[in-house]
């Protein structure tokens, strides 16, 4: 066996459900499709040993901002068609200039240092290892956030909270 | 004692997960096809009793929701840093409280947020 086999079959994956994202018809369907796609990337994350990572990717990710989107989903007045249909030309000039970002994208990474897409050595990522890093030596980058998700309650409070007088 | 896991030590999730979806999609697909089919208006209706269900469910719906999703977030985020914490406990809690002291102050000023958030009432359903 291919000892790469379940980074494409993963990758297959991820750029499937990413693509659905965008042609899917239904707003939920979208939706859906990403939280999968999130899934596949979560297992990328694991195929690098980043264990804390996937493990954030999955709760927070596939479980607090997607129901965030589907909040705002649900905002939108779905009964009227918002989206006015583009032209011909609108969508070529779309496609040259994606194409020239994808051009840049592949020339930019083809000089790159490569790493394994399997880690089998490393394990920095590890949950217990980056309790280490996080409790000790970045211990007060790790205070301080405390500080940064206050601000955000506040912030949130003050914006989707009337006062009541 | 670091327990090094490797990813293939999570290939049975995996089994798992496709056990688990495979399980689903049969089952979904079973009721389908051998279940009987009826189609009638009336047996397709939402609600069988109580009033007649007008106009469609795509409604734009109130902000309030939205600042409770917000939060939730928020205090996920605030969750997931106990994870790490939580696993290298043991190891340093025989070294005194430090660690202890450490999570202590994180979580007090979050506690100064959800009592903001209290005493704002921003969790109150008007």
């Amino acid at each position: 066996m291919n000892p790469s086999l379940p980074f494409f079959v993963l990758a297959t994956l991820s750029v499937f459900s990413a693509l659905m994202v965008v042609l899917s018809r239904k707003p939920v369907h979208s939706v859906l499709y990403l939280i999968f796609c999130f899934f596949t990337i979560g297992g990328h994350y694991l195929l690098l040993n980043a264990q804390f990572l996937f493990a954030v990717h999955i709760i927070v990710y596939a479980g607090a901002i997607m129901v965030l989107f589907l909040f705002t989903l649900m905002f939108i007045n779905m009964n009227k068609e918002l989206e006015p249909h583009k032209s011909n030309l609108l969508k070529g000039a779309a496609t040259i200039a994606a194409g020239c970002l994808l051009l840049v994208l592949v020339a930019a990474t083809k000089g790159a240092e490569t790493l394994p897409a399997i880690s089998k050595t490393s394990d920095i990522g590890t949950v217990s290892n980056l309790g280490k890093a996080l409790y000790g030596q970045y211990l007060l980058p790790f205070e301080l956030i405390s500080i940064l998700l206050l601000t955000a309650m506040v912030g949130a409070v003050m914006l989707g909270k009337k006062d009541v007088e | 004692m670091v327990l090094l896991s490797t990813p293939v030590d999570y290939l049975p999730i995996a089994m798992m997960f496709v056990v688990a979806i495979g399980f689903v999609l049969f089952v979904m697909f079973a009721t389908h096809w051998m279940g009987p089919k009826h189609k009638s208006k009336v047996k397709l209706e939402a609600f069988e009793c109580g009033i007649e269900s007008k106009g469609n469910s795509r409604l734009p719906f109130s902000i309030k929701y939205f600042l409770i999703a917000i939060l939730f977030v928020l205090f996920d985020v605030e969750v997931i840093f106990m994870y790490p914490w939580a696993v290298n406990f043991a190891e340093w809690s025989k070294h005194g409280l430090a660690a202890f002291g450490e999570m202590l102050v994180f979580l007090g000023l979050l506690v100064f947020g959800l009592i903001y958030i209290i005493r704002k009432g921003a969790l109150k359903w008007e």
